[in-house]
């Protein structure tokens, strides 16, 4: 088990530093970002200065060794457009994101499960097709385009909702004040809806396949309550590879906070990666990646463990 | 040519199926006659005249007008050229680029393998539209360029897919006596190991196009997709979305219903697909 652990997290750290590497290399070879930094009208000299002040003067070996010697130290480097540390200026707006992607993670899981569920219970009758009708339009409506919809209808045509920023911020979080939960309720559904079909089409075909098992018709045999089976025996071995999809998703949640926060003018990363990138402000585009990328990994490895506690028969040695 | 009528006819057992065909062919039929039977050449400027702008839906213009005066009909029927080009290119480079890394990796395994799955990895450690945003966002607009990004984040899904199908495959009977009787390497893998892989790659190809044509047009509504003067569905409704606060409600969100069916039609042909040709297939 600790081996194990210890073998991903070896692992982990490879990917990260080629992570780090690609992203680095294609911010040097994207441009030069001093010119982005300086008004037009500067000199040459300011030009050198700034070049040096930034530590942009050196080959794009020497660039990437001093990176990683900061890297040891535990420092990301100083954002060229904010002259903050880059990863105090991630970590600044990472709540307002996290807080986005959460939510909608939960409200996907705590509606999808039990729709899926109620599908594949009712495959075939109105009340099955209705739902998994609902899901195919789910899966096949774009991201932004949910969210540009509710904006017309709640803030344009009846001005019920507020269209952008976080509102009332207490502790991190915007879903502990009325006025923050009204400014959430939008970019949370528009970010929930997507995963929440998917959701949903998966319970259904797993259910719909855990419950022609013989152990479901042992149990219906032996006479448990039909919601014991269905809940008990079908869902448990049904959520196994559902677990899964639920980890790699949440990566997919987070990387559609970018056009989520956009639209709703959301003051957390995904707003700042697009600037940044605008800006060429390497030190926040990589320290951004790197911090999603750890998220992903250390979620990939709960849902490994997670594994062994749902199916025995997956424990590691 | 039995085998062949036998799976037309369990695949339009499904009525849903037959209507998502019907629609599919539909907008590409509208897609590739567009300079035929759109009213305008919504990018010809002789042809369109200010004060027209933001007409709304009626008689002269069926779906209104945006604020250049364009008709919105016309530049749909454009923009679904553009958004169907984009997935279906980028879905067909993917594809041949995944089968042959794929093959190669599952057939010869070593070193190859191990460094194509570890790029793998290394992918799939990061959600796709933000790879893409960042290519785009560092390299420019562009079709071409958009069509390379979508590649570059899809190819291993087909390459993973394909792999581990060959794995399986090849332990098989008719592959170790294929080998026995002196077949060459590249004759057993494109003659008798292909023909296995083909169907769900055809599945999981009718998906991606779906996906791709959505990542394209998210990225057009970041501003970093295709360019300005060849627009896709994505940047008419980006474009539109302005206008969508002083109530001109028809630029953005027509052509939205026209991608949102077009993803719609792709998905129920994606979904028939699967359970005709891969019955057990999960997700």
């Amino acid at each position: 088990m600790l081996r194990f652990i210890l073998d991903r997290l070896f692992h982990t750290f490879l990917v990260l530093l080629a992570i780090s590497f690609i992203t680095f290399f294609i911010m040097y070879k994207a441009g030069d970002p001093v010119q982005l930094l300086l008004p037009p009208d500067a000199t040459q000299a300011q030009v050198v200065q700034m070049r040096h002040t930034l530590g942009l003067d050196g080959s794009f070996l020497t660039q990437y060794r001093s990176f990683l010697v900061q890297l040891s130290h535990g420092n990301l480097g100083t954002s060229f457009v904010y002259g903050e540390p880059a990863l105090k200026v991630v970590m600044e707006r990472l709540p307002a994101t996290l807080e986005l992607a959460v939510l909608a993670m939960l409200l996907s899981i705590l509606i999808g499960i039990p729709l899926g569920v109620i599908a594949a219970v009712n495959a075939g009758k109105w009340k099955g097709k209705a739902i998994m009708l609902f899901s195919l339009a789910g899966i096949s409506i774009p991201v932004f385009w949910i969210g540009m919809v509710l904006v017309l209808i709640f803030s344009v045509l009846f001005d019920l909702l507020p269209s952008s920023g976080r509102g009332e911020v207490y502790l991190f979080t915007s879903a502990l004040t009325w006025d923050g939960i009204r400014h959430l309720i939008m970019p949370v559904v528009t970010l929930a809806l997507f995963q929440l079909a998917r959701i949903i089409r998966l319970t259904q075909s797993g259910m719909r396949e855990v419950l022609t098992q013989d152990y479901i018709k042992f149990a219906r045999a032996r006479g448990l309550p039909e919601h014991k089976v269905v809940y008990g025996h079908g869902l448990r071995n049904a959520l196994i590879p559902l677990v899964t999809v639920i980890g790699l998703q949440f990566g997919q949640l987070i990387a559609f906070t970018i056009v989520t926060e956009t639209i709703f003018a959301w003051p957390g990363t995904g707003k700042l990666i697009i600037d940044s990138i605008q800006n060429l402000d390497r030190p926040v585009v990589v320290a951004y990646l790197l911090v999603i990328a750890l998220i992903f990994v250390v979620i990939n490895l709960i849902v490994d463990l997670l594994y062994t506690l749902i199916d025995p028969r997956m424990r590691l040695v | 040519m039995k085998r062949s009528s036998s799976f037309w006819s369990l695949f339009f057992e499904s009525k849903t199926a037959l209507f998502g065909l019907i629609l599919f062919l539909l907008f590409v039929a509208m897609a590739i006659l567009a300079p035929l039977i759109a009213p305008q050449d919504p990018y010809d400027l002789s042809q369109i005249y200010l004060h027209n702008s933001f007409r709304p839906p009626g008689s002269s213009f069926w779906l209104g007008t945006d604020e250049m005066g364009r008709d919105v009909y016309s530049a749909i029927l454009y923009g679904l050229r553009t958004s169907l080009y984009v997935g279906v290119v980028s879905t067909l480079l993917s594809m041949v680029i995944g089968l042959v890394i794929g093959l190669i990796s599952g057939y010869y395994g070593g070193w190859v393998d191990r460094l194509m799955m570890r790029l793998a990895d290394i992918q799939l450690s990061f959600p796709a539209i933000l790879i893409a945003l960042i290519v785009m966002a560092l390299w420019g607009q562009g079709i071409n360029k958009i069509i390379v990004a979508i590649t570059i984040v899809s190819w291993v899904y087909y390459a993973r897919t394909v792999r581990g199908v060959v794995l399986q495959e090849k332990e098989r009977e008719y592959v170790q006596s294929a080998r026995a009787l002196g077949m060459g390497s590249g004759r057993v893998l494109f003659g008798e190991i292909l023909p296995n892989v083909l169907s769900p790659v055809i599945v999981l190809a009718t998906v991606r196009i779906a996906y791709a044509i959505v990542l394209e047009a998210t990225l057009s509504f970041l501003g970093v997709g295709v360019p300005i003067t060849e627009p896709s569905l994505g940047t008419l409704i980006s474009n539109g979305y302005q206008a969508l606060f002083s109530g001109y409600w028809w630029t953005s969100v027509f052509p939205g219903v026209v991608l949102v069916l077009l993803i719609i039609s792709i998905n129920l042909l994606g979904d028939r697909l699967r359970e005709v040709m891969n019955p057990t297939g999960g997700d």
